[in-house]
């Protein structure tokens, strides 16, 4: 008797765990295609050339010449801060994983762990406030800009919001690495360094790859924080990426969060912001879906 | 679990209560009893209508006013949506929108309430004194990008304008920018106070915004119609007598001819109390 109720009991809840499994894919479906829904009208009086090719954002230009509702210069602005951000995250945030997984005495590897996690719980409208008033002015005179509302400073910022998620995964994929990888190496004569830099490290590739285009995942949907701090011009790279790289941008988060809130329903301008959300969409959801693939394919490879 | 069923019940009905409370069909502006008005718009305007409702609460406490801003067209866009009672306007609405709103059933009344200098600001440190209306339309659509050409140092210009919901980004594009575009160089700012420290901040720095944000942080430029004309400030005097070239209504839209609150709100506003805040605030007087 007991037997079968316990039986029972385990059947409601694997099927209530599908059920939670199923619908959350699903509500992922419903969100994409909603957004879809609200983006295609676009192309009732707009082309999917000028959108996909346009170098003009304006939604707002009178005729004669009507609206224009370019993706490049929102690209091009998200894929810049970005770039800029994970390059100055990874070699922290890969340091910080290293030294935490394996070099960090126990006490301190708590205290580490603790306190980059802490990172993440730092809302980022404050942290946009912080690139505002403090960084931007740094960046401006450190670098002799303009103006302190830049690619780079928006970068820094949103190194700081990657770095939690690559340390963390980062880390988490140097440890599974089995401890007689290192054993080996130190065997063969090899010292901890080498035996770090060119055994551990690399068997922890696909993972640590896989932090990194999470990290990206991070930096690219953010949104607060560009509003703020790139200061939303939407220029091209026509003078060089170091010009680009130390002047305004515009991102494709920073668009919509600026505009979709004012803007009237069911305008080809409406139907331009969920355009760039769709854009958005599909770029996370590779980055999500290749580090997936990633995470996978590094555990297992480790299992002997 | 009897417990946890009637908690559950309790937190249901509470949630329910919430939503009722947000999606209650907003009083129109017709009914005489309605004792509340939503007013949305403008953000060139928020601050004077928040004074106003202040103000106006003081001598109508039975009437209750909320203000908020986010942008002409986001206040335009409401009311034609029937999301607020008042929308408040730093430009007039287009034929297009007009007739959306003939389209939803609404017979949209135009009042202007106050006027507005749109000044154009530097950097104290900026010794450019006066600009003519062509040379500020060849730095807003990029042409020139150094302060050298307007006979000022060798300085970059950071231009800095509204974001693209903004009444004065579409005054400015229309009346500056002879409805071109933007340079893809400028700033896009979120709020005049935005556009304000911006300026302040920066040596280079160049924004339009409206009178009542001008403080010692910033310098006002003398705006000359074309290049024999006289520099004119944009000030008080010379928007009254019309030789200011960047003067503008501000309006605010009601839903059909203004009855009950809503026209017991237009009177004050427009009335002495209301002008006088108007004054205060740095702006103009609607007559």
């Amino acid at each position: 008797m007991p037997k079968i109720a316990a039986r029972a009991q385990e059947a409601v809840v694997e099927k209530a765990l599908l059920l939670a499994g199923v619908l959350s894919i699903l509500l992922v479906a419903l969100i994409f295609a909603f957004v879809a829904k609200e983006a295609f009208p676009l192309f009732k009086n707009y082309s999917l050339a000028s959108f996909l090719l346009g170098t003009e954002w304006q939604p707002a230009l009178p005729p004669p010449t009507g609206p224009q509702f370019g993706l490049i210069p929102n690209l091009w602005g998200s894929f810049l801060v970005t770039a800029g951000a994970i390059l100055i995250a990874v070699p922290f945030g890969l340091g910080t994983a290293i030294f935490i997984a394996d070099i960090a005495p126990r006490r301190l590897r708590e205290w580490l762990k603790a306190l980059v996690e802490l990172l993440t719980v730092v809302p980022s409208v404050a942290l946009g406030f912080v690139g505002l008033v403090v960084v931007s002015p740094l960046v401006k005179a450190w670098l002799h800009l303009d103006t302190g509302k830049s690619a780079v400073a928006a970068s820094i910022i949103l190194a700081f919001i990657a770095l939690p998620t690559i340390v963390t995964i980062a880390e988490d994929a140097i440890k599974a690495i089995p401890q007689s990888y290192q054993l080996a190496s130190l065997s063969l004569g090899a010292t901890e360094w080498q035996g770090l830099s060119r055994v551990i490290v690399p068997a922890a590739f696909p993972g640590i790859f896989a932090a990194i285009m999470l990290g990206v995942g991070r930096a690219i949907g953010e949104t607060m924080v560009v509003i703020m701090v790139t200061g939303n011009a939407g220029l091209l790279p026509t003078h060089g990426l170091w010009y680009a790289f130390t002047h305004s941008v515009r991102t494709l988060t920073g668009t919509i969060g600026s505009e979709a809130l004012e803007v009237a329903h069911g305008e080809p301008h409406y139907n331009a912001l969920f355009m760039l959300g769709v854009v958005l969409f599909l770029i996370t959801f590779a980055l999500n879906y290749f580090s997936g693939r990633m995470l996978s394919r590094s555990m297992r490879q480790v299992r002997p | 679990m009897m417990a946890m069923g009637s908690r559950l019940l309790v937190t249901l009905l509470l949630v329910a209560t919430l939503l009722a409370g947000c999606t209650k069909p907003r009083p129109d502006s017709n009914g005489a009893a309605s004792a509340s008005l939503t007013i949305k718009g403008s953000d060139t305007l928020v601050q004077l209508a928040q004074a106003w409702a202040q103000g106006f609460m003081k001598t109508h406490p039975e009437i209750s006013v909320t203000v908020t801003g986010g942008g002409s067209n986001t206040g335009i866009a409401a009311l034609l949506n029937k999301g607020t009672d008042i929308a408040n306007a730093s430009r007039p609405m287009k034929p297009e929108e007009f007739d959306k709103a003939k389209a939803n059933g609404i017979d949209v009344k135009e009042v202007v309430v106050a006027r507005d200098a749109l000044s154009i600001v530097v950097n104290p440190k900026n010794p450019v004194a006066e600009l003519t209306m062509q040379q500020l339309a060849d730095i807003y659509s990029g042409k020139i990008t150094n302060w050298r050409e307007v006979g000022g140092p060798d300085t970059n210009i950071v231009a800095s304008g509204r974001d693209s919901s903004s009444g004065t980004y579409v005054f400015f594009q229309e009346h500056v920018l002879h409805k071109g575009p933007y340079g893809r160089g400028v700033l896009s700012q979120i709020s005049n106070s935005q556009i304000a420290s911006s300026v302040a901040e920066d040596v280079g720095g160049v924004g339009y915004i409206g009178l009542g944000y001008i403080d010692e942080s910033l310098k006002d430029l003398k705006i000359k119609a074309n290049d024999s004309a006289p520099g004119v400030a944009g000030n008080l005097e010379n928007v009254k007598n019309g030789t200011y070239p960047l003067a503008r209504p501000l309006f605010e839209y009601f839903v059909g001819e203004p009855k009950g609150a809503a026209e017991v709100w237009k009177d004050w506003i427009l009335g002495p109390e209301g002008q006088k805040l108007v004054e205060n605030l740095g702006f103009i007087t609607a007559k």
